[in-house]
């Protein structure tokens, strides 16, 4: 009988394996102690591992989850890894438990059922989170609906050294002329490259008279003619390029050495506090301002998601709930820890947490929220994927 | 009685050895063919090789991987020859030599940071004449690193070929009885670089046959040196596979897929190319031989060989030196030779994720290594008790992975790994290393191991001694030397894995040359020296200890110091 | 018992090609001295005996030793001591760890010691336990390399050109140490050698191979 009850035991955890439900956050936090949440971001900037690194002994201490940070060089591949996955019918214990993901990634892994959720209304911080006023409910147009938590905003930046480059540039049309006298000082990075598709929308959102079109999925109808003017200025900026447009940097944190070293001017940043961070670093010189256009920049806010397969899935929402929480949020504000944007309305913390925001030095280069003016909002992402892989055709593979 | 598992031992090796990399093309070749039912995708179809012909860049990527990886490895072979034939046997060539031998180790991934760091337009060099020489106060806008023609990339896998070449060469030509030839030939009027090439080249290119070859592919689908160095605009074909492989998309597998088997077509197209052009080089040196020629340019030749060995070497070693200096630079401006200031801030934020990822590496390392010993000398000893021919077929079977371009089988290794519900993580990650880990070692050891005297054994074994006893007690304790050496090539070669550590690890496993080379998309400068120097580091070391240990353990055995 | 070595009908073969056929036996104390050119497969009897036969090479016909059949027997269970040209002292021991290689096991860690000086002492080395045997020179080698083979106790000896490394004046000295010994032990002795001196001193029947065809 004794056996009889061991192998109950034994089996009894397959029915535990269904979800836990997010509503309840007792069982939530029961399940998350001793889980190990794998959570793939990526790894290319010194600053965010930093940051990530922080979260895990915060939630280690706190909630008993083990966080590890696995560091992508591309967001993409952990996608591909859930997808993988999926086809081998590895639905219980994936290698993933948690992705630093927007955009595009989302829309394919939300509309290929790849996601755990809705969760993310769930968690207690979400209380505390600007629903209202900050673009966290839609990314990139795609209605989010509980299947990602927003943690950081961005916002394109220009960041630029005022050594060489004493003035900002109000519009694209003011670059394009700056670049023609300036050849050679200016870049983005190599898209597909998240933030080099960014400035390729940057461009079509500030040169269109009504970039509203751009809010609908594009289409074979309208596609070519939209984007025309994109590329008449692409043609015209790129022999004005860094290396006349023959190489890219890789990445937005590969363009600060260029700066540094005077190689660039201009370039520009998703992350309005990250030129003042990279001055505290010794990673760009204290020349260094930013500054947005004259009709405002584009902004979106950057979500974390836990794949369908995740065998941490408490945990990894223990993770989620803590990057929303205000210690967690003033934290990554904080130039000299990330100068990320917080996701978090003032109005609804204690005056203690807010002040722990209000007492932030922002920083020589990072611009105030009412400088960083009008967020405009992320083109819906068929156009960023034709856009990205039109680019390619025409400039990625120059002849 | 015990059943013996030696004579096991040389199948399973093989099986180690070979078994992934065939399952690997296998899982390959279903999707590039369509075929991915896990995915709801039944072939045959030829969609994935129509789309591959449809993308823009194929030409351009294809037309890159063939010249760098075949200029890569003309340049590196004709300096070695020419290196070897003005110069072994001399002072200049030994000082080379004791440069080169440690160089073989430094990590690929590392090289090529430092050389990018030298060269770039604000590299160390631009620095050093800048503004004085060059008048430059900022860095001139010139494509140097990521040049269209791939000509960097080159440069980068150059550096690290001439050092294994010559290291190979110089085994080789133990067996060419060179000295006495070249002696001859000088007698009868040849000059030096010309008696050597007609008479001790043809002896030692035949030995060379195999790592050439395994250069060759290499250098065609190398993926780090392409990512750090290489253009981007395409990129490689090897690098353009890794970032399909890598698209959401699933479609983008297919292609990936489509394009390895491509990659595999080109590397063997190269190798047969590479085949004939050997038989045409032979059939124009009988001629050259044939006409008497003594060789007048001799001297000449002679002096840029050693003046481009001597530039690989001071590369390599002033790479490593400008990634030790940013390691620890403040603010570093350009033109500034040196930086304003020198901080432990960047060690500080970096070391405590180094040093995390060294000890996966080096758990990884060790483990991988010692099995691979274990393995080697178990077929060794096989070979040796049960008097196993090695037919040259078997030692060509040992250089068939080395020969398979990574890109080729690796993405399908990961498809089959999922499909087959494995778990990834460490120990896949093992397996994969293992499969290039264990023919460097077994390269590495089987010669000494081989030389060993044999009538040795026979004495102990007269004396009482078991074949067990005669293992242990004698012939290991004699070869501590080259077993040491040995299993710090397997080290070395596994500390610098990187594709099968990214693909195979599912991204959980993070090694120095993982997060190095995921450092390298981000351009932070003090990051890439941290990690390239404990990179560099952790392949190093182990060949100082494998000249250590056996020096200090037979300080007092005179017979086991020159060996 | 018939103590002694017994050759019989010893027929050794490279592939298809006959190398050489011997049929002799060798008493307690005699030496047998087989000469011939090099090549005609000399030391490849003197492997055959020992049991280290190279692939490359069939053979056929029995080694009987003091009335036991070895033929099959593992090389370490044989007992036939053999001395090369050269010493092949083990470099990684000192000379006394050399002898401890030898010495047949068994016996209290200070019988052992004592046993090894007795036999240092024996061939005028005492004292030489610690000394590192890559630092003797090429007389105290071979006679660490002779004494070495007798404490393994054997029933027979083998010696294959075991004096050629050694200068005339030397060579004389070894050698005579070496049959001396063996006749003192009453061990049947097989020695090949090219060296017509060698056969001599060795005052026992000598056979010379021929090359077949």
């Amino acid at each position: 009988m004794k056996h009889l009850a061991v192998l109950a035991a034994l089996l009894a955890p397959l029915p535990a394996l269904a979800d836990v439900n997010p509503a309840d956050w007792d069982a939530v936090l029961a399940e998350a102690t001793g889980q190990t949440v794998y959570w793939n971001a990526w790894g290319g900037s010194t600053t965010t591992n930093e940051f990530i690194a922080w979260v895990g002994d915060r939630v280690s201490a706190e909630f008993g989850v083990t966080l590890e940070h696995v560091k992508l060089t591309d967001t993409s591949d952990a996608v591909t890894r859930v997808l993988s996955e999926k086809q081998a019918g590895e639905n219980d214990d994936g290698a993933i438990d948690m992705i630093w993901i927007n955009g595009s990634n989302f829309a394919a892994m939300k509309d290929a059922d790849l996601l755990f959720g809705p969760y993310a209304e769930d968690l207690p911080n979400w209380a505390l989170v600007d629903a209202e006023g900050k673009a966290v409910q839609t990314d990139f147009t795609v209605p989010v609906e509980g299947y990602e938590s927003p943690w950081a905003m961005a916002q394109v930046v220009f960041v630029h050294n005022t050594a060489t480059m004493p003035d900002r540039v109000g519009s694209m049309q003011a670059l394009q002329n700056w670049a023609q006298a300036n050849p050679g000082r200016f870049s983005y990075p190599q898209p597909p490259d998240f933030l080099g598709t960014t400035f390729l929308k940057q461009v079509l959102v500030d040169i269109l008279d009504d970039p509203s079109v751009l809010a609908t999925p594009a289409t074979d109808e309208n596609y070519d003619a939209v984007t025309a003017p994109l590329w008449a200025y692409l043609d015209e900026l790129t022999p004005n390029l860094w290396r006349e447009g023959k190489a890219y940097p890789a990445t937005g944190t590969a363009m600060f050495p260029l700066i540094a070293d005077g190689e660039l001017d201009l370039s520009i940043s998703f992350s309005p506090g990250a030129a003042s961070t990279a001055i505290a670093n010794y990673e760009l010189p204290d020349t260094v301002r930013t500054f947005v256009l004259d009709k405002g920049t584009i902004g979106n806010a950057s979500f974390v998601a836990i794949p369908y397969n995740s065998g941490s899935k408490a945990g990894a929402m223990v993770v989620a709930d803590f990057l929303m929480s205000p210690e967690a949020q003033a934290r990554a504000q904080d130039p000299a820890i990330l100068g990320y944007g917080t996701v978090l309305n003032m109005d609804a913390l204690t005056a203690e947490d807010r002040a722990a925001f209000d007492g932030l030095e922002l920083g020589v280069a990072t611009l105030t929220p009412a400088e960083l003016g009008t967020v405009q909002a992320e083109p819906h992402p068929s156009w960023m994927t034709r856009i990205a892989d039109d680019w390619s055709a025409r400039y990625g593979v120059a002849q | 009685m015990r059943r013996p598992v030696l004579p096991l031992l040389p199948a399973l090796t093989l099986l180690l050895m070979l078994g992934p990399v065939a399952a690997g093309i296998w899982g390959t070749l279903l999707p590039a063919f369509g075929h991915l039912p896990a995915a709801g995708l039944t072939g045959p179809s030829l969609e994935p090789f129509v789309a591959l012909f449809d993308w823009p860049g194929l030409a351009r990527a294809v037309l890159l991987s063939v010249t760098t990886g075949v200029g890569a490895t003309v340049v590196s072979l004709a300096v070695v020859t020419l290196l070897l034939a003005g110069w072994s046997g001399t002072r200049q060539f030994r000082v080379l030599e004791r440069l080169l031998s440690p160089l073989l180790s430094v990590p690929h991934a590392a090289a090529a940071f430092g050389l990018a760091f030298l060269i770039a337009p604000s590299g160390w060099i631009a620095r050093l004449l800048s503004p004085i020489v060059t008048g430059w106060d900022r860095p001139p806008d010139i494509l140097i690193v990521q040049d269209p023609l791939g000509l960097t990339m080159m440069a980068g896998l150059i550096i690290k070929e001439i050092p294994f070449l010559i290291l190979i060469s110089i085994a080789a030509l133990g067996q060419a009885q060179a000295q006495n030839s070249v002696t001859i030939a000088q007698a009868l009027g040849y000059g030096r670089v010309t008696g050597w090439l007609k008479t001790v080249f043809p002896c030692v290119y035949a030995q060379i046959r195999p790592p050439v070859y395994v250069v060759l592919a290499y250098s065609m689908s190398v993926v780090d040196v392409a990512v750090i160095l290489g253009p981007n605009t395409p990129p490689t074909l090897s690098v353009q596979i890794v970032k399909w492989m890598s698209d959401p998309e699933l479609s983008m597998r297919l292609l990936a897929a489509a394009g390895a088997i491509m990659q595999l077509a080109l590397v063997v197209g190269a190798l047969a190319f590479w085949r004939v052009g050997e038989i045409a080089f032979a059939h124009f040196g009988r001629r050259w031989i044939a006409s008497g020629a003594r060789g007048r340019c001799d001297p000449i030749i002679a002096q840029v060989a050693l003046f481009s060995g001597g530039v690989s070497v001071l590369v390599v070693l002033f790479g490593l030196f400008v990634l030790a200096i940013w390691s620890v630079a403040g603010y570093w401006g350009f033109p500034d030779a040196f930086p304003d200031g020198f901080t432990s801030r960047n060690w500080m934020r970096h070391g405590p994720g180094a040093f995390a990822a060294l000890g996966e590496t080096a758990f990884i390392a060790v483990a991988v290594g010692f099995s691979a010993l274990i393995l080697t000398i178990g077929c060794l000893e096989a070979e040796y008790r049960h008097g196993l021919r090695v037919t040259q077929r078997a030692v060509w079977l040992l250089y068939l992975p080395l020969l398979v371009p990574q890109t080729a089988f690796l993405p399908g290794l990961q498809t089959l790994m999922l499909g087959i519900g494995a778990e990834v993580g460490r120990i896949p990650v093992m397996l994969a290393h293992l499969v290039f880990v264990l023919p460097y070692v077994f390269l590495s050891l089987s010669d000494p191991f081989r030389a060993w005297d044999a009538r040795t054994g026979t004495v102990a074994a007269a004396l009482g001694a078991s074949p067990d006893g005669v293992l242990w007690r004698v012939r290991l304790p004699m070869l501590l030397r080259p077993i040491l050496t040995a299993f710090a090539v397997g080290l070395a070669v596994s500390v610098g894995q990187y594709l099968p550590t990214l693909l195979i690890g599912g991204g959980r496993v993070a090694t120095l040359t993982t997060e190095a080379v995921a450092l390298a998309s981000g351009g932070d400068r003090r990051a890439i020296g941290v990690y390239g120097l404990m990179q560099t580091g952790a392949a190093l070391l182990p060949f100082a200890m494998a000249l250590l240990i056996p020096t200090l353990v037979w300080r007092n055995r005179k017979g086991l110091r020159h060996e | 018992m018939n103590k002694g070595l017994f050759l019989r009908n010893i027929e050794i073969s490279n592939g298809a090609q006959p190398l050489l056929t011997l049929s002799h036996d060798i008493a307690p104390g005699e030496v047998l001295t087989v000469m011939g050119p090099s090549g005609v497969g000399k030391s490849t009897l003197l492997a055959y005996i020992t049991g280290t036969l190279s692939p490359d090479f069939t053979g056929s016909g029995s080694v009987v030793l003091d009335g036991r059949d070895i033929t099959n027997a593992p090389a370490h269970k044989r007992h036939v001591g053999i001395l090369f040209q050269d010493d092949l002292l083990f470099p990684h021991l000192s000379v006394g760890a050399n002898l401890a290689f030898g010495l047949a096991p068994g016996g209290s860690p200070a019988d052992r010691r004592a046993k090894i000086a007795e036999a240092l002492a024996e061939v005028d080395l005492a004292g030489f336990e610690d000394r590192d045997p890559a630092t003797l020179s090429g007389g105290q080698k071979a006679r660490v390399a002779l004494m070495r083979m007798l404490l393994s106790e054997p029933c027979a000896l083998l010696l294959d050109e075991p004096f050629s490394r050694l200068d005339t004046a030397l060579r004389a000295q070894v050698r005579d140490l070496v049959f001396i010994r063996a006749r003192a032990r009453s061990l049947p002795v097989l020695m090949v050698t090219h060296d017509a001196e060698d056969a001599r001193a060795a005052g026992g029947r000598v056979i010379t191979l021929e090359v077949q065809s």
